[in-house]
């Protein structure tokens, strides 16, 4: 409250001018639900013409915030200020006429109209939709040179890249003169080219005088592009900082209240003998698409071997049919022995009882059943283990209630609760469930992949441990990830993946980025 | 928002919507001219007010469980079994062929051979939507609709061409051999000294389907089948992660379900009838749809889903019987009951959990 007051100087101009007066500010905002406080007495000032990040973990109010401030939500206490006028924003309608625009995470566009149809659907002119349509293919046409904005305004939106849709999204908001444009997790879909692409066009955009804020929980895109930073924990404001004054080391504390650790702490590896062999494995999918070209690759006991890769360029395949749930051709090898993958004699069951544990990359439609007990999908995968059953016929639910407690506690899953459904725990304790599932099978094999998407910095933090424990338990472990930060700091190989194929295998210590980066964008040989 | 307790979940809101549905018969009892209280005290002398009314209002309840029961087993592996009538139908066709053609010694060996008999017809019924289904992805809904026609004109034919016995009009079997009649309701309860009237066609299926429900129960939520069979029914893609086989599954549900739906027969054509006529299913395997619905597909909710719609059968047709009210206006009742169990659900449900919130709040 206090800091706001202080910034409380007369401004007398129009909203519009770019007076001293901060572009948007919020005052004590305060919104509950039910028993949740979402939002604690929250105060803000974004300055005019710069980009203002919002940090915090999943759960701590980034959205609810947002929510409010396009009108939403109705907050329970504290006011709006746009261009330091008192502004009431009751919905959507009143957020646009105040001049902020929304990118929200998950796009809302009509998928069969095209990008002119999109950017005028609700912003019509008048009844006939001609003069609209042409007036805004002359905008597109200026902002997509002032901002490196460019997109085929007659493309329909289903043949357009994600990538392209978010800008459509962006111009959205332009199309409507939005002044202060909110993004919520810009990046989380996009590959890395693109999220670079979508960086350029904010800074251009800051450059024109627009004001950005950007929520996300990635502390590397608050360090990239951000002038300011608030972090935001339990429904509060902890702080807003200087970006160029912080530290990722410093923001992460923030976020989670407790020092964390950035960098997985680890031993060299000492690989021992080959537990998984690949050979030429390849999957066609059921268009006719060939997914994997013929991949070889093989992981040792005790070594963490990652591959890297945009996202879509076979890893998931990869995983599938070591998990025994996508046919392919090609060979497969488990400590020597030859495995079916052609499906016909192997599934998910075949390979649990061969050794091979698998932490799926999709964990709410793969590795959990959502409306299952924490104990049921404790069983899950496992429920034809004789240990799991009484006299032969029924299955000893009770049993499994205990097992799940004392995996709950030795996992750290909040709440520790057996009869809780999935869907009521946080993204990283959900994870950390399959985790305590998978891990404590004891396999010869781990495939785990985008072990911490989703998952809160203090969660990450465990769960790298876990996955360095078992790997120091000599266990081979193939780690598949789109976040390459997480690659180079637990694998001890990596082999890059593009276009169905490993375009080559480096060590962390003998590569860096740079170098992968190409790679995983197709372009063989090494980076001079 | 908050969840509700187990108990105002499973038995405040349906009873609600129950109390909602007969409002809105009230009015519309109005609209006919009748009084609507004297019209509920019909129904309910009628269903319930006697040991006569009682046999009649079971006996539906025992055809309505079964095929309640079938269509809650497949529904738990989200594949909508609607063809339990014709399934019924068959199962008929079966208790018909091992009462008629095998000479049974008693009535106890008789029932356990027809019932093996209509699980196994009912079953086949529902084999080949099912494989049409996990193999060719056939939608089941429409499979087991289009098979209900199909074997509704089987039967006809059969029961015109094949079973009526020479020189009889009716397109039936011949009555089944004394030997398998059952014992009905009231001889099982008077050997515990209760009475029960012996004008009622209510008989020992009536506990068959009591342990069906058990049994069904068992399986769902104590088995390692049942538990992939939920698994499949929640999500696919996370059973074939789990090595579940969507396949397997899907036969092996449909399955079950056709033989509990094909069970029915034994209440109906060997226990009532004793002998297998036309249509002798009745209808009961869409009344199964709506009350596995009421029930939440699960076997205790069916069980009293099954003695409500049981009771409505009973006290409309006395209601037929003893006003000028017309025998459709018991289907207009069933319909609200099963809009405002089934179909409008959230309609109570939402200012009910309003309420628990509020209080809740207060409390705390």
């Amino acid at each position: 409250m206090a800091t706001a007051e202080t910034s409380g100087r007369q401004a007398t101009a129009a909203p519009t001018a770019s007076g001293s007066a901060p572009a948007i500010e919020l005052r004590g905002i305060s919104k509950a639900f039910g028993p949740v406080q979402a939002n604690k007495d929250i105060s803000l000032a974004v300055k005019r013409g710069t980009i203002h990040g919002i940090i915090g973990e999943n759960g701590a109010g980034k959205s609810t915030l947002m929510s409010i401030l396009y009108g939403f939500y109705k907050a329970d206490e504290g006011e709006i200020l746009v261009g330091g006028q008192p502004t009431p924003i009751h919905d959507s309608q009143a957020a646009i006429r105040a001049g902020i625009g929304m990118v929200f995470q998950h796009f809302k566009l009509v998928h069969n109209f095209t990008v002119l149809e999109n950017i005028v659907l609700g912003a019509e002119d008048g009844a006939l939709l001609g003069p609209s349509l042409s007036k805004a293919r002359k905008l597109l046409k200026s902002l997509a040179e002032e901002y490196e904005l460019n997109v085929d305004p007659d493309q329909t939106i289903e043949n357009l890249s994600v990538g392209h849709q978010q800008r459509v999204e962006i111009l959205k908001a332009l199309y409507r003169q939005a002044d202060i444009l909110i993004l919520d997790e810009p990046t989380g879909v996009l590959t890395p080219a693109e999220a670079d692409h979508l960086f350029r066009i904010l800074a251009n955009l800051k450059r024109e005088g627009k004001t950005i804020i950007l929520i996300t929980h990635k502390l590397r895109e608050i360090m990239e592009i951000t002038d300011t930073v608030s972090v935001m924990r339990r429904g509060q404001m902890t702080a807003t900082v200087k970006t160029s004054e912080t530290s990722p080391e410093q923001l992460a504390e923030l976020m989670v209240g407790r020092k964390v650790l950035l960098r997985v702490e680890k031993k060299p590896a000492t690989p021992g003998k080959t537990v998984l062999e690949v050979e030429n494995l390849k999957v066609v999918d059921r268009f006719g698409v060939e997914r994997l070209k013929g991949v070889s690759l093989n992981v040792k006991a005790g070594e963490i071997v990652g591959i890297a890769g945009v996202a879509g360029n076979g890893q998931s395949e990869l995983l599938e049919v070591l998990g025994g749930f996508t046919a392919a051709t090609g060979h497969l090898r488990m400590n020597g022995r030859e495995l079916d993958v052609s499906g016909r004699h192997s599934d998910g069951q075949t390979r649990r009882h061969d050794g091979i544990s698998h932490v799926p990359e999709d964990r709410q439609h793969l590795g959990l059943i959502m409306d299952f007990a924490a104990w049921e999908n404790v069983a899950f995968g496992y429920h034809n283990d004789p240990a799991y059953q009484r006299n032969g016929f029924l299955m000893d639910n009770a049993a499994l209630v205990r097992e799940t407690a004392a995996k709950m506690q030795r996992f750290d899953v909040r709440p520790p609760d057996p009869k809780l459904a999935a869907k009521n725990f946080s993204g990283g304790n959900q994870q950390k469930l399959v985790l305590a599932r998978e891990i404590e099978r004891n396999p010869d094999l781990l495939l785990i992949g985008q072990p911490t998407r989703g998952v809160d910095i203090g969660a990450i933090e465990f769960i790298h441990q876990q996955i360095v424990r078992l790997r120091d338990a000599g266990k081979a472990i193939l780690l598949v990830s789109v976040e390459l930060d997480e690659i180079m700091s637990l694998a001890d190989r990596i082999a890059v993946m593009f276009d169905g194929r490993i375009m080559g295998e480096r060590l962390p210590e003998e590569t860096d980025e740079r170098e992968l980066g190409l790679l995983m964008a197709g372009m063989k040989g090494k980076a001079a | 928002m908050d969840r509700l307790p187990t108990w105002a979940d499973a038995i405040l809101v349906p009873v609600l919507s129950i109390v909602i549905a007969f409002a809105i018969s009230a009015i519309v009892i109005l609209g006919i001219g009748e009084n609507p209280i004297n019209a509920m005290g019909i129904m309910i002398s009628g269903g319930l007010g006697s040991t006569y009314g009682w046999g009649y209002t079971l006996y539906y309840a025992t055809n309505f469980m079964f095929t309640g029961l079938a269509v809650a087993v497949a529904f738990h592996a989200t594949l909508f079994n609607i063809g339990g009538d014709g399934q019924a139908q068959l199962g008929g066709l079966g208790v018909a062929m091992a009462a008629l053609y095998i000479p049974w010694p008693n009535w106890w060996l008789a029932l356990f051979g027809a019932s093996a008999a209509a699980a196994l017809f009912g079953a086949a019924w529902a084999a080949i939507p099912a494989w049409l289904q996990a193999k060719r992805g056939s939608h089941i809904v429409i499979t087991t609709i289009m098979f209900n026609f199909i074997g509704s004109a089987l039967l006809n034919y059969l029961l015109v061409n094949v079973f009526r016995p020479v020189g009889s009009m009716d397109p039936a079997t011949a009555n089944f051999p004394k030997a398998t009649t059952l014992p009905n309701l009231s001889s099982i309860l008077g050997l515990v000294g209760i009475p029960f009237s012996n004008q009622t066609p209510a008989n020992v299926t009536f506990l068959i389907a009591l342990l069906a429900c058990l049994l069904v129960w068992l399986l769902i939520w104590h088995t390692r089948f049942g538990f992939a069979l939920r698994a499949f029914g929640k999500s696919e893609p996370a059973a074939r992660y789990a090595g579940i086989s969507p396949v397997k599954i899907t036969m092996y549900a449909m399955l079950i379900s056709g033989a509990l739906a094909g069970l029915m027969s034994i209440n109906n054509v060997m226990g009532e009838s004793g002998r297998l006529v036309l249509n002798s299913s009745e209808g009961a395997g869409f009344i199964g749809i709506a009350v596995a619905l009421m029930g939440r597909s699960h076997p205790l909710g069916i069980l009293l889903a099954s003695i409500l719609f049981g009771f409505l059968y009973q006290g409309g047709a006395e209601l037929a019987m003893w006003t000028t009210i017309p025998p459709q206006l018991i289907l207009v009742i069933q319909a609200l009951v099963i809009l405002f169990t089934g179909a409008l659900d959230n309609m109570v449900r939402m200012p009910v959990e309003a309420v628990f919130h509020r209080l809740g709040k207060r409390r705390g």
